[in-house]
């Protein structure tokens, strides 16, 4: 009956790109925070000051080595929990129901953050030494040593890197339908349910998760050029 | 933290029936995948044009899409619609295609052959091609080139990437709780359903995990080493994960 398959697939279309769109939203905020979460990592992983090192070591390796699901259920049930515990001890009898979508972005980043740790450490790490002792030279202050000089220098090496877990952290949101957040799989799955088309509609989600990644393979690769300007092809 | 409900003999039952399916769906995804991974690398460099460009399209849209919906695909959708084909209900390989573990291996086969494929197929260019012409000029035959030059050469040098890939394998064996197949993070979610404990279950698979990680990277970095051909070990930095 293909009246009834398109019939079905039009109804749902809207709910599905809708979801979508909520994919990308928690993707793209889950990416930003990871990048600040794995800048903080590398910094601690690369300080000269023993405690945080170890602190940083132990956030990435212990992150790395948990399958993300269970990661995310595990976070979702502690972080929610953490947050109420510590509203109690603050503010007496406030309760807040922390929303799906905080949490989503909350729990992808925190994991985000320990693998970009290690893509930060290594492209710092990859900066040759005489550049910093430059900067530091002509009396470059710690901020502008950073935004002039290891910025700029670590960005063609990380970027691949980047790139390679935005793909990651794309691919890790379907995970938070397993804890009953309406996203892209999510929609895809009660829509399939409903209908009883399971394949049409899986196979739909991986289709717009494919346009997703590839639409930003795209973009990466014009970051790529642009942060290689002025370096010899490879 | 309460782990009195280890002492249950049914928890234990399904704890471990979690872990050895676990390591199960590893070990058979590993094997047919690299299997996979090897005739996928060699359509892509030596097959007939058409094969080659529906290797390459079917390992961007595996590569390019989640793996849960993929598993979901495959179990969910292909598998409900198994039943229409007349005939096959009767056959002989029908308890395989209702069986869950069967759609839970598949899925991960076709991942480590997609992921692995590429890794291979960048190795496999990378082997100079005066080894290969030397092989030829002793008058070995193509087969033999592949399986007693090409792929071992291509294998020492894309080793530690494989260690990698094997990882992100085990890393994804929970997304079959999904599917109603007992896996350690099924067994968790049982015990959790049934004690009302919220961490405690999760946190010891946590810890299960965390340690065959530890045990795949240590007996992995061994292989590494001992491997024909492989550079002395170097020890200087021991990274827990690749990356």
């Amino acid at each position: 009956m293909p009246s009834d398959h398109s019939n079905s697939l039009l109804e749902w279309l809207g709910p599905i790109l809708q979801g979508a769109l909520v994919t990308l939203e928690i993707a793209l905020l889950a990416y930003a925070i990871g990048l600040v979460l794995g800048l903080l990592g590398a910094t601690a992983r690369l300080s000269p000051w023993r405690p945080l090192r170890g602190l940083g070591t132990a956030y990435s390796t212990l992150v790395r080595a948990i399958p993300e699901l269970l990661l995310i259920i595990l976070l979702y049930y502690a972080g929610s929990q953490a947050l109420n515990a510590l509203l109690a001890k603050l503010g007496g009898d406030m309760h807040i129901e922390i929303s799906g979508f905080v949490t989503a972005v909350g729990v992808l980043a925190f994991v985000q953050g320990a693998y970009m740790t290690e893509v930060f450490r290594g492209a710092i790490q990859a900066i040759p030494k005489g550049q910093l002792e430059a900067a530091d030279a002509y009396g470059f202050s710690r901020p502008t040593r950073f935004y002039r000089i290891v910025l700029p220098g670590m960005l063609p090496n990380a970027l691949p890197g980047m790139s390679n877990l935005w793909l990651i952290l794309v691919k890790d949101t379907a995970l938070i339908s397993v804890i009953g957040f309406e996203e892209l799989f999510f929609t895809a799955q009660q829509a399939a349910a409903s209908t009883r088309d399971y394949a049409l509609f899986y196979a739909l989600a991986g289709a717009l998760y494919l346009v997703m990644t590839l639409g930003s393979n795209a973009l990466f690769a014009r970051a790529e050029r642009h942060v290689r300007r002025g370096q010899p092809s490879a | 933290m309460d782990f009195s409900w280890l002492s249950d003999p049914f928890y234990q039952k399904a704890l471990w029936t979690g872990f050895v399916n676990t390591l199960w769906l590893v070990a058979v995804s590993a094997v047919c995948g690299f299997a996979l991974a090897v005739t996928f690398a060699m359509i892509r460099l030596r097959g007939p044009r058409p094969l080659a460009m529906l290797v390459t399209g079917l390992t961007t849209v595996v590569r390019g899409t989640p793996l849960l919906v993929q598993l979901f695909f495959f179990y969910d959708g292909v598998g409900r619609l198994l039943p229409e084909i007349p005939g096959l209900q009767e056959s002989l390989i029908w308890p395989l295609l209702r069986d869950p573990f069967f759609y839970g291996t598949l899925t991960f086969t076709l991942s480590v052959g997609a992921y692995t494929g590429e890794v291979l197929r960048g190795a496999l260019l990378s082997v100079p091609e005066g080894e290969l012409a030397a092989g030829r000029a002793f008058g070995l035959s193509p087969w033999q080139i592949l399986y007693r030059l090409w792929l071992p050469r291509a294998i020492q040098m894309c080793l530690p990437t494989l260690t990698g890939e094997l990882i992100l394998l085990l890393k994804s064996v929970p997304l079959v709780s999904t599917i109603a197949l007992m896996d350690l993070l099924k067994a968790a979610n049982m015990v959790r359903d049934e004690t009302f404990l919220v961490y405690e279950p999760l946190l010891l698979i946590a810890g299960i995990y965390l340690a065959l990680t530890l045990v795949l990277t240590s007996v992995m970095r061994l292989i590494e080493q001992r491997f024909p051909g492989a550079r002395p070990a170097t020890p200087k930095r021991r990274r827990l994960l690749p990356g």
